[in-house]
């Protein structure tokens, strides 16, 4: 992993076009996750709402590793679902409160970071490439003994549960004169929209504690180890603890975004937190906003989420249009949308490594 | 103490943890009729998982490459025999061993034949425009084998495909107290051949002083004059052949797959050569066997700890040998 990658230089002396347009579109997102309660009140927009919030926090969270140290975890979503599912089975077995999101949440918490230096004290001194194994490794363990032990974790069933009343679609979270629920923009202030907000501004101060990490002379030093991990040593800076101590951190913020999902969802189970696919998921995200850029986490989650609601209607249209031929269908049936986003990912990585974000800063550098 | 490291030291050294693992298993099973049946399963085990983990090993040792498409291969190998010993059932069925074989052999080689033109096609489109940067090769290999894992799904669906196992060896050996499936010992008689097979050409011809060479220092033997990407084509080639007959055979000794096979063995397979030491089959090979007997054992005395007991083993030899048992690159 000493291999420096270019993209990061047409980030930082970047052109001021493409910045702007990055910036645009971030603030667009923004804008439109702070109002999405009012401005796409149907069900399956929220759902698409709050996910996209939460795999901002946990794809900038990755980048931190991939983009900014240049190691590779493939344990990422094994604390996801250590967070969800502390949370998850504190309010099962303590019921609806939030002490139970606190306790929960801070075992899980706890749990991930304890793991996280564990792993990477092991196995971060030898060989980066080392790291993805293990963490592949640790990962897979994870998810299968979360189904083994269906007695605490629901095995593939996963764990339903309800949450803090405050979040519950009766509660009124403003009231008229009348004492009915407000309505806004004839979208009903009650319970959902409280959970709603509790994630996007959960998944906020998470991002902007990345960024002040990233700006942190921590993040400098993260930067030089990516660059070359010789001179950072020679420098006089432990490449093993700073590695460990920011593998720990990304854990530590993946939890967090464990949490928020495991409230949101008031289910947590394999599907949703700690199967592969999701890690998959992330790694598009990262790849496709662009690594080493916290802005490009904010894009790749939206893309991606976006188009995986999408493509699949898509590709149904293509596989009922296509019927005649062999195999054909087959390859455009809805289920094999990853077939599409694999191929998608090979070519960004050969032509596009930089992402959008990185492409887009390097666009106005080299007119 | 300092001639009891000796005699150890003499006696194979760290050779011998297989030995004592299956020692301390046996302690703690107690009854040696079910310890020898388990002894027997892991150590077939053990040797596939070889077949399949060789290749990587290798191949990271020449190259500096990992390969995390690897399991494509795995797959792959398993679901073309799968399907090859499906069309030749009525050989498979027959009471004639030889035609048994010869399906046997069919549905083996097919399956290595795909892996040897598949991995060159693999080694050129998609390694190597990646040389020599690591995250670039774990991201592109990782895309790969999501779309190799797609394919298996369009082309098998996703329902398990049974596999059909030769007449001759099914059933088992019965000996006293102890039952031997006939499979077992073939898939062992197998592996062990394979394993000898590279040994000798790894240690007793000009190509495998080569590649020993390679994985040593590859700029000295380049310097030498010496085309080692050339060389490393056919090691990739070959390691994607190995792991493509490990599949098969796994898939015979499996009976039933589903198109997660691949990514099920790839862990296993990575916990081995993390275990065995990067670029060595001899480490491979040590891996291996202690991954196979471990696993056996443990899902006998506490079968929901059968795959973390191998990451608990991992974790142990880490903190022990960082590089691993018997590496050949640090």
């Amino acid at each position: 992993m000493n291999q420096t990658t270019n993209e990061p230089q047409g980030q930082t002396r970047g052109g001021r076009t493409g910045r702007l347009i990055a910036y645009g579109l971030i603030g667009i997102i923004a804008i439109c996750l702070f109002f999405a309660p009012l401005l796409f009140p149907d069900v399956r927009s929220q759902e698409v709402a709050a996910r996209i919030c939460i795999f901002i926090v946990l794809v900038a969270s990755y980048d931190l590793l991939i983009g900014y140290t240049g190691i590779v975890s493939f344990a990422h979503t094994m604390f996801f679902g250590l967070g969800a599912y502390a949370t998850a089975i504190a309010l099962k077995q303590m019921g609806p409160g939030w002490d139970a999101v606190i306790i929960g949440g801070a075992l899980g918490v706890g749990v991930s970071v304890l793991l996280a230096a564990l792993v990477g004290l092991l196995s971060l001194r030898v060989k980066a490439i080392f790291f993805a194994m293990v963490t592949l490794a640790a990962a897979s363990v994870m998810a299968v003994l979360a189904s083994q032990f269906s007695d605490f974790t629901g095995g593939e069933d996963g764990i339903i549960y309800k949450v803090p009343k405050i979040f519950s679609p009766a509660t009124k979270l403003l009231t008229d004169e009348n004492g009915k629920v407000l309505t806004i923009f004839g979208v009903k202030a009650n319970g959902k929209m409280a959970a709603y907000y509790f994630v996007f501004f959960g998944s906020l101060i998470l991002y902007f504690l990345m960024l002040r990490i990233v700006a942190s002379p921590l993040g400098t030093v993260l930067e030089a180890i990516r660059e070359n991990e010789m001179r950072a040593e020679a420098l006089g800076y432990k490449v093993v603890l700073y590695r460990t101590a920011i593998f720990c951190i990304a854990a530590a913020i993946a939890a967090c975004a464990g949490i928020l999902r495991a409230v949101w969802l008031k289910y947590t189970g394999p599907e949703t937190t700690l199967s592969f696919a999701i890690m998959i998921d992330i790694l598009l995200m990262v790849v496709i906003g662009g690594m080493g850029t916290m802005t490009g986490a904010i894009i790749g989650a939206t893309v991606m989420s976006v188009a995986q609601f999408y493509l699949k209607d898509l590709m149904q249209l293509a596989s009922e249009a296509t019927a005649g031929i062999p195999l054909v269908p087959d390859l455009l049936d809805p289920d094999r949308w990853l077939l599409w986003l694999g191929l998608l990912f090979i070519l960004l990585v050969y032509f596009f490594p930089a992402g959008i974000v990185g492409t887009l800063a390097r666009k106005g550098h080299h007119p | 103490m300092k001639s009891m490291t000796t005699l150890v030291e003499r006696l194979g050294g760290i050779n011998l943890l297989p030995v004592l693992l299956a020692i301390i298993a046996l302690v703690l099973i107690g009854s040696p009729s079910t310890w020898l049946t388990l002894t027997i399963a892991g150590l077939s085990m053990g040797m596939m998982i070889f077949l399949m983990a060789s290749g990587l090993s290798l191949v990271f040792g020449l190259m500096d490459v990992l390969n995390f498409g690897h399991s494509a291969f795995i797959s792959f190998g398993a679901f073309i025999a799968a399907s090859v010993l499906a069309a030749l059932a009525v050989w498979v069925a027959a009471d004639s061993v030889l035609l048994n074989l010869l399906a046997l052999f069919a549905a083996i080689s097919a399956a290595a034949l795909f892996g040897l033109v598949a991995g060159w096609m693999f080694e050129r489109v998609i390694i190597k425009p990646v040389y020599r940067d690591h995250l670039r090769q774990i991201l592109i290999t990782m895309g790969a084998l999501i779309v190799a894992e797609q394919i298996i799904l369009a082309i098998w669906g996703g329902s398990p495909v049974a596999v059909p196992r030769p007449n001759f060896l099914s059933g088992s050996l019965i000996m006293g107290d102890v039952t031997i499936e006939i499979y077992r010992l073939f898939a062992f008689g197998l592996g062990l051949v394979t394993y000898m097979a590279l040994h000798a050409v790894l240690n007793r011809t000009r190509v495998g002083l080569l590649v020993r060479a390679g994985v040593e220092n590859r700029e000295m033997v380049e310097a030498l004059g010496f085309r080692i990407d050339r060389l490393f084509i056919g090691v990739f080639a070959v390691g994607s052949a190995l792991a493509a007959m490990g599949g098969a055979m796994w898939a015979g000794y499996e009976t039933l797959i589903t198109g997660a096979i691949g990514s099920e063995m790839m862990i296993i397979v990575f916990i081995v050569i993390i275990i065995g030491g990067l670029g060595s089959i001899e480490g491979s090979l040590l891996g291996a066997l202690m991954v196979g007997l471990m696993g056996n054992y443990v899902a006998f005395l506490a079968p929901k700890m059968a795959l973390a007991s191998n990451m608990i083993l991992m974790m142990a030899i880490l903190l022990w040998r960082p590089y691993g048992l018997r590496p050949a690159v640090k």
